[in-house]
């Protein structure tokens, strides 16, 4: 954990009348899992969608893999993946030929062994060949990482990875990041409003505010810098602060 | 080749889609029999003996047929692009290495594929129902199909660029934006009987010369390479100021976030 291989400086994003990022900076390190937390609104998602190049910013620079994707995202488009409640795989395909043609996309050699390992690992091969639109949300999730992971990306972006997932299925889940970070050093930003979660993932923590960082660390020095036994406790104490604001 | 691959990748996403589906493959077989029928029907009561007049109903068909052509390109590549705004995908799709050009490449491919499965079972049956061949035409007929194909993939380009910039509302333009152009594309009747003051306007789109072509060829036997490199050109000027509008209205929706948030 050395190589910087996010850098974000003075990162900025105005729509019409709403600031909804506002000059934020902050690096990612080879393998390590940064959490992005924040109350909705905060600029968490804002903040990913331009760190993949779907929004541009207002103001700032943003290097991946020492490229400024301003100038060439694309050079470094099958390094990196991502998953989100926002988006969907299209519901009338199976999950098996969605993830043959994101196998395609990213360029995947021998696609058809990496759809069953990564449906293995999801636990998720007894579905892949349902319609991805009749499956409930939790297997939606599972589909969505298989598709975030079949690239086996250098960074991954997860937002709410875990938000329709059972406790056992998250847990799981979970477990398999961690596997998966250590086996290929993926690097994570992750969005979440999970507190286990992310004291359990996360090296780092970003805390956001009204599109603003307000803090950050690592779990435990937040924990001990604000005086609280839990993160979310540090999340309230943040969100409810009114000099924050 | 990795460009081709990708390309490849959303052919076959399109493709998955209309194999799955029996009703898709009649959905697009049905309009353009019915109308082949309905059209043949009304040239053959039209119609006596008279060989002139024989020959008129075989215009009105292939002109319905090659109209066909044109509204099937160009729906084709619209709805295989409003999939992916039904679906939420667009944004899956743009984190991964596929770029705007591709994807429009692969809109074309099956929009070709999605024509031909729509076309060729329309023009098989004229055949025996009124024995007018649209083959007939034979290699003209290729040319002038290529022809309708690209601008019917220009109009879906310029379709998309509004989807993209004005989200889902603009969706109705893809199956009601074509028929503004119909009277003034000359398909059935030439572009002498519109009043003088708007034939300009006719004769500045492609299709217009394909259609005058076509009754060339029918009536006279005649394959006029101008009207043909006419439709030629304004393709290329019109394709050229489509692809623009698509790239700065993809680039609007990257400023605004349309990218990860236009769906149903």
């Amino acid at each position: 954990m050395s190589e910087n291989i996010i850098e974000v400086r003075n990162l900025s994003k105005k729509f019409k009348n709403h600031h909804a990022v506002k000059n934020i900076s902050f690096d990612l390190k080879r393998g390590e899992i940064k959490g992005i937390l924040g109350a909705n609104g905060a600029g968490k998602t804002t903040t990913i969608t331009m760190l993949l190049g779907l929004l541009t910013p207002t103001s700032g620079s943003i290097k991946i893999l020492s490229t400024d994707i301003s100038k060439d995202r694309y050079k470094i488009l099958n390094k990196i993946n991502f998953s989100s409640p926002y988006v969907d795989l299209p519901k009338k395909l199976t999950v098996r030929q969605n993830l043959f043609v994101y196998g395609m996309l990213y360029g995947i050699k021998n696609i058809n062994k990496k759809i069953k390992s990564v449906a293995k690992e999801l636990d998720f091969e007894n579905l892949l060949d349902s319609k991805v639109g009749e499956l409930s949300s939790g297997q939606k999730t599972r589909v969505s990482l298989g598709k975030a992971v079949i690239n086996d990306p250098e960074i991954l972006f997860l937002d709410e990875p875990t938000a329709s997932l059972d406790p056992d299925t998250a847990d799981r889940v979970r477990t398999f990041f961690e596997k998966f970070c250590k086996k290929h050093n993926t690097a994570i930003i992750l969005a979440s409003h999970n507190m286990e979660e992310v004291t359990r993932l996360c090296d780092t923590v970003i805390m956001m505010k009204d599109g603003r960082i307000t803090d950050q660390g690592s779990p435990n020095s937040l924990l001990k810098k604000y005086g609280k036994k839990k993160l979310e406790d540090v999340f309230l104490k943040i969100a409810r602060d009114k000099s924050n604001s | 080749m990795k460009s081709i691959i990708r390309i490849f990748a959303l052919v076959v996403r399109y493709f998955y889609l209309i194999k799955t589906s029996f009703p898709r493959i009649l959905e697009l077989m049905y309009w353009p029999t019915f109308q082949m029928i309905l059209w043949g029907l009304i040239s053959k009561h039209l119609t006596n003996s008279n060989d002139t007049a024989v020959l008129i109903g075989g215009v009105l068909i292939a002109g319905v047929l090659l109209w066909d052509v044109l509204f099937r390109s160009q729906l084709g590549f619209s709805l295989s692009f409003l999939e992916e705004i039904w679906s939420r995908n667009l944004g899956q799709l743009f984190v991964s290495p596929l770029r705007p050009l591709e994807m429009v490449l692969s809109l074309m491919t099956i929009s070709f594929i999605r024509t031909i499965i729509a076309i060729i079972p329309a023009a098989l049956l004229a055949i025996p129902l009124y024995s007018f061949s649209l083959f007939q035409m034979g290699f003209s007929l290729m040319l002038f199909f290529s022809s309708l194909l690209i601008t019917g993939w220009i109009l879906g380009i310029f379709i998309i660029a509004a989807i993209i910039r004005f989200g889902v509302s603009a969706e109705s333009l893809a199956w009601g934006a074509i028929f503004t152009l119909a009277p003034l594309s000359a398909v059935y009747y030439p572009v002498e009987t519109l009043p003088e003051w708007i034939r300009w306007l006719s004769l500045s789109f492609p299709q217009t010369y394909v259609f005058e072509g076509m009754r060339d060829i029918l009536f006279n036997n005649n394959f006029n390479l101008n009207y043909f490199l006419k439709s030629v050109a304004l393709n290329g000027v019109y394709a050229f100021i489509a692809i623009i509008v698509f790239l700065v209205s993809f680039e609007g929706a990257r400023k605004r976030g349309g990218l990860i948030n236009t769906g149903e």
